[in-house]
């Protein structure tokens, strides 16, 4: 079976420092992979890789099958891959709707008319109002996202990847700072997350993550060291040395 | 609704200023409406586009003078000079786009500032062409279905119809999902990619349509003066527009008009009362940054709902 993502032997040094010392994974469609090591493993470099907010040295990467390692972001969000941001990134002083009809509108022909007005974009804001209610916002969606609590922000980052419709979603941290109430939510949400799209994520909250994930990655030093389902790298005396810390 | 009506009332003042103030005023409102629209092309690149630019009286400098040499050199009409002004300018903003964009922030600054002081340096040396410092003379007006544009009150209807039809399209552009991701792409860029927009198009774009309404205020600037000079291609020209956008108030639509209005009334009037006129322009502008810092547009309105919240709340 053709894998929806495939990264071959990715290469990535800062200034002789090796982020991505030939990574190698191959995810399955539909499949929840989890990524995880320690600080410095390389975690949010390869999503950065994956997505062409950094350019590899060298490998390749594959999006159900076609090399994209060359194609600039958004031509690569137009090929099905979206992301979340470890850091909260959305349009602070817009409205939640505001901010998922971006979403929506990025991936529209409409993105490039400059003389209808938005406010003529009705449709879009039913959709805008449709996905909200996925994530329990829609009672939200005229408030600025400043206003909103930090579980509510990570909901809404959540939102707008999904609002792209992707083949392969990117979540880079997304119970990172939430409560543990927060957290049973989002985790409920990315539960929630058809299985049409393959889901790849990166998480500390190791009880959370396991359970979510079918493989698990584990990265140290840009290299992969481990990779299994939970038992296999749970059980493995490389994860336990360099993850576990026991 | 609200925000209609003021603009009709608005411009129904505009329409019948003439009707009340001598030749003078009209004069002057002619030349602030001129710069409006100069400093509302910046403001789409500044206010909605985050991108600070230093180089945009090339595009009203270059349309001037191409009109003026069209018109000069080869004896070409105006309904002929006119586009070809327009055009011919908007193909160099795109081209400029192309080198400016490859940097953002400080180095996109300094390169739109290079780009004009070349043009600059060009129309000052290159004395066969555009006569030095002598600049060119001997310009008309043009008469649009046969009226005389010579007249002060004719031009300055003439302008002002121009001028609402510039803004009322560049509002139509902030407004439209182009302009949403104009807004998000200098709010949160990075973000913008990760939503499939073209970040880069989307400001090279922009920075073409901000080029051709640079140029048609320049078409107007060359009408009114009936003359160019290099200076118009200067870099103080492209600072005091960019002045006008921060006074104003940046990112809203009647800031740059607002901040036109102050810039030409203390240039044009004000200077004729008081010799160091550049001081009191300074003065000004520091006086709007402490009390103001978002632009006189904006902070007027803040002040404003703060003493009606104020007064609501004593009642």
């Amino acid at each position: 079976m053709q894998a929806a993502l495939h990264v071959q032997d990715l290469r990535k040094a800062f200034g002789g420092l090796p982020a991505a010392n030939g990574v190698s994974l191959s995810v399955a469609p539909g499949e929840r992979r989890l990524i995880i090591g320690p600080n410095g493993a390389g975690k949010t470099t390869l999503f950065n890789l994956i997505t062409g907010d950094l350019v590899p040295d060298s490998g390749s990467i594959r999006l159900f099958g076609e090399e994209v390692s060359r194609l600039a972001t958004h031509r690569r969000v137009h090929k099905g891959l979206a992301r979340t941001f470890q850091i909260i990134t959305l349009f602070p002083k817009d409205s939640l709707e505001h901010n998922i009809v971006l979403s929506l509108l990025g991936l529209s022909k409409a993105r490039w008319n400059a003389f209808a007005s938005m406010r003529d974009s009705a449709a879009l804001y039913g959709d805008a109002q449709r996905i909200l209610a996925v994530v329990g916002l829609e009672h939200l969606a005229k408030r600025p996202v400043a206003e909103l609590a930090y579980g509510e922000k990570r909901r809404v980052e959540i939102a707008m990847a999904l609002a792209q419709k992707p083949r392969v979603l990117l979540l880079d941290e997304p119970l990172a700072g939430l409560s543990r109430e927060e957290r049973g939510s989002v985790r409920q949400l990315i539960g929630a997350i058809p299985r049409e799209v393959t889901v790849v994520m990166i998480e500390h909250d190791m009880d959370t993550a396991l359970d979510m994930a079918e493989r698990i990655t584990v990265l140290h030093y840009g290299c992969v060291i481990v990779e299994g389902n939970r038992a296999e790298v749970v059980a493995d005396p490389k994860t336990r040395e360099v993850y576990l810390g026991h | 609704m609200k925000k209609k009506v003021w603009i009709f009332v608005f411009l129904t003042i505009l329409i019948f200023l003439p009707l009340i103030s001598g030749e003078f005023f009209v004069n002057l409102a002619s030349q602030v409406l001129i710069f409006a629209v100069f400093a509302a092309s910046i403001n789409l690149l500044l206010g909605y586009g985050g991108l600070a630019t230093l180089g945009h009286a090339s595009y009203l400098g270059v349309a001037a003078y191409c009109s003026a040499l069209l018109s000069l050199k080869l004896g070409l009409a105006h309904w002929a000079t006119a586009p070809l002004a327009l055009a011919g300018t908007t193909a160099m903003a795109a081209l400029f786009g192309l080198i400016a964009l490859r940097a953002s922030g400080l180095g996109f600054l300094m390169l739109t500032l290079a780009l004009s002081q070349v043009l600059w340096g060009t129309a000052y040396r290159w004395v066969g062409l555009t006569d030095g410092d002598n600049g060119l003379r001997g310009l008309t007006r043009p008469a649009p279905f046969g009226i005389n544009l010579d007249d002060a009150r004719a031009f300055y209807w003439f302008t002002l119809a121009v001028c609402a039809v510039s803004i009322w399209l560049m509002a139509r552009f902030v407004d439209s999902p182009f302009g949403a991701a104009l807004k998000g792409a200098r709010d949160q860029p990075r973000r913008m990619s990760a939503l499939g927009y073209d970040v880069w198009l989307v400001r090279w774009i922009t920075f073409v349509y901000a080029g051709f309404w640079g140029a048609v205020a320049g078409l107007l600037f060359v009408y009114y003066h009936k003359y160019i000079h290099p200076i118009s291609l200067s870099l103080t020209n492209s600072a005091e527009g960019l002045l006008a956008v921060i006074a104003g108030g940046s990112g809203t639509l009647a800031g740059p008009i607002a901040g036109a209005a102050i810039v030409m009334v203390l240039k044009n009037y004000v200077s004729s009362y008081i010799e160091r006129w550049n001081m009191l322009l300074g003065f000004v502008f520091v006086l709007i940054v402490v009390f103001m810092p978002e632009g006189v547009v904006p902070g007027a309105k803040r002040i404003y709902l703060r003493c009606r919240q104020r007064f609501t709340s004593r009642t």
